[in-house]
């Protein structure tokens, strides 16, 4: 089954529209990967990744680092839930990946991919440097998930 | 115990930002506050000059777990201005976008975020470790509800398909039908779930209540009935505001509304349970013997028995809607603005929420206002808290914040709502 990326995000505040933005440019590219957009309820992104063996999550985080930072986290570790703290959902990311692994319906290949936020205001227009980095992971993503893939 | 201070920083599975601060003075007594500092939203001011039309849509932006609630409360109310009537399949499919939200929004709340306070879970997750299989009926059961408000409303979150007078789009016979199997499966699996949370441990706390909920001649409410209270109170809606004042409360961003000249009362399942058990549907009834749950109920924390009843009814009375469905000729009746005001009370999942506008004759909003059930629990949150910790005070303080906590998501309280979440903040001085 094809990987599935998932950009979560509220496209009404500020730089959490992030992860949308990433998947609105794979759209408009050829990246020839499925790209879904996602509110970030949690209960709702365990249906969306459903049986997919590689689902990639893009959101907006909030870690400390400078606006614009990619953070990469792999499923080998917890999701740090605070990173997502920022999110209108009480049931987030970081739930869902931690439920999903207890019930058995994580994907083989879950990859999270946090792009550091700044501003979270309702109608806030995003940052410059974390619109570049979503733009620069849209670009990069395809590659750096085929070298992922060939290395499985 | 007395006169020690502690705080605990984050209360969680709850909706929005706030703050629960308990003191406990030398004299042992108890004062608590339900401080809700996420901001004010000033929906009811950005309404003025709008059209009619975008009173559902913009108020459903008010909350994402009960944005059908906003919607319903919000066309009735325009219609109830414009001398609209909106009956027969119509009405029906109202009454089932509405039953996909309550099945959504009590299931997440009573197995997502209520019941880990009662089997001694951090969380679902945690809870889900060694309860793999009710959770993932839970899952399941949750995204019935979201299957019936994405096919009816075009979209989980948020729908777009409700407008004044009707819908923008009516599903079609087979549409309808998809969701059969899956609802008569989530009105089993809700029924088998009863008895597991009916042996949960339930603190020994009663208070007296005035319950507040809709009354219908014939159905268990949701879209319309008159207001009704456990002390006798039997008006229509358009004396909702001769009964009933918001009051400004420094510690907190949201109003709170009280019974005029009496109080603090309680709206929700449990209030609507005590008030129409006669009105539920059979299999509904059957889930409330088996949660052991009669009338005059009075122990807050057996509101997630009321939730769990109420969304077998919610999938009971989907299957009848839908066995009882003819797409109707056209899906909405006319609608002509005139000038004048209308107001509406629907049953949100967490209780009734109160909608009035004022509109000029051209159709746009002159004033608006919105009572959303969060703000008409929130001082009775409070007396429950400072009842439950006076007898309790020498509990250790990890106990007792955790039954605290516990006592709030009571009401599944939505602070988004109300201000439109919540930090628990103990002190003993």
């Amino acid at each position: 089954m094809a990987p599935v990326v998932i950009g979560v995000g509220n496209p009404c505040r500020g730089d959490d529209a992030a992860g949308l933005l990433v998947v609105e440019r794979l759209d408009a590219g050829s990246s020839g990967l499925r790209a879904l957009r996602h509110t970030g309820d949690g209960v709702g992104l365990i249906e969306a990744w459903g049986d997919a063996e590689t689902v990639i999550l893009v959101d907006a985080v909030v870690s400390g680092a400078p606006p614009g930072t990619i953070h990469r986290l792999s499923d080998a570790g917890e999701v740090p839930r605070r990173w997502f703290a920022h999110s209108t959902h009480l049931f987030g990311i970081a739930e869902a990946i931690g439920l999903a692994r207890v019930l058995g319906r994580l994907p083989a290949r879950v990859l999270v991919f946090g792009i550091e936020g700044r501003t979270f205001k309702a109608g806030a227009p995003m940052t410059p440097k974390v619109a570049k980095a979503a733009e620069d992971l849209a670009r990069e993503l395809p590659a750096r998930l085929a070298q992922m893939l060939r290395a499985c | 115990m007395k006169g020690r201070i502690i705080k605990v920083d984050t209360l969680a599975r709850v909706e929005g930002e706030g703050s629960v601060i308990i003191k406990i003075g030398d004299d042992g007594g108890v004062d608590a506050k339900l401080k809700i500092y996420e901001p004010p939203r000033f929906f009811e001011a950005f309404l003025r000059g709008r059209s009619y039309a975008e009173a559902p849509d913009i108020t459903a932006r008010i909350c994402g777990i009960c944005p059908i609630a906003y919607q319903m409360s919000a066309v009735h109310a325009v219609e109830a201005a414009f001398g609209i009537t909106v009956g027969g399949q119509l009405r029906a499919l109202r009454r089932l976008l509405y039953c996909g939200e309550w099945i959504e929004s009590h299931v997440l709340h009573v197995f997502l975020l209520h019941a880990p306070d009662f089997l001694g879970y951090q969380d679902a997750i945690a809870m889900a470790k060694d309860h793999g299989p009710l959770v993932e009926k839970a899952l399941r059961l949750k995204k019935v509800g979201n299957d019936i408000v994405a096919l009816l409303g075009g979209r989980e979150i948020h729908p777009i398909n409700v407008r004044v007078g009707g819908f923008y789009k009516t599903p079609r016979r087979q549409d309808l039908d998809t969701l059969v199997d899956r609802l008569k499966w989530a009105q089993d699996a809700a029924l088998e779930t009863v008895p597991i949370l009916a042996s949960l441990p339930f603190p020994d706390f009663e208070g007296d209540y005035e319950f507040v909920a809709l009354r219908h001649p014939d159905e268990y409410p949701m879209n319309e009935g008159r207001i009704v209270s456990s002390r006798g109170l039997d008006i229509p809606v358009s004396d909702y505001e001769a009964c009933f004042v918001e009051e400004q409360v420094a510690h907190s961003n949201a109003l709170h509304s009280v019974r005029k000249g009496k109080g603090s009362y309680c709206v929700g399942p449990l209030a609507r349970f005590n008030l129409n058990s006669d009105r539920l549907p059979a299999a509904a009834l059957q889930a409330a013997r088996a949660a052991n749950l009669t009338p005059g109920c009075r122990n807050p924390f057996k509101s997630i028995l009321a939730r769990a009843v109420e969304t077998v009814c919610a999938c009971e009375e989907a299957l009848r809607i839908i066995a009882e469905y003819e797409p109707p000729a056209e899906p909405a009746v006319e609608v002509i603005p005139l000038a004048g005001s209308g107001c509406a009370c629907t049953e949100a999942p967490r209780g009734i929420l109160y909608h009035r506008y004022r509109i000029d004759a051209a159709g746009l909003i002159a004033d608006a206002r919105i009572v959303p059930p969060t703000a008409q629990n929130q001082r009775t949150i409070e007396d429950d808290l400072r009842r439950y910790v006076a007898p309790r005070v020498e509990l250790p303080i990890p106990d007792l914040t955790w039954q605290c906590e516990q006592a709030v998501r009571n009401y599944d309280p939505c602070i988004s709502c109300a201000t439109h979440f919540l930090r628990l903040e103990a002190e003993r001085r």
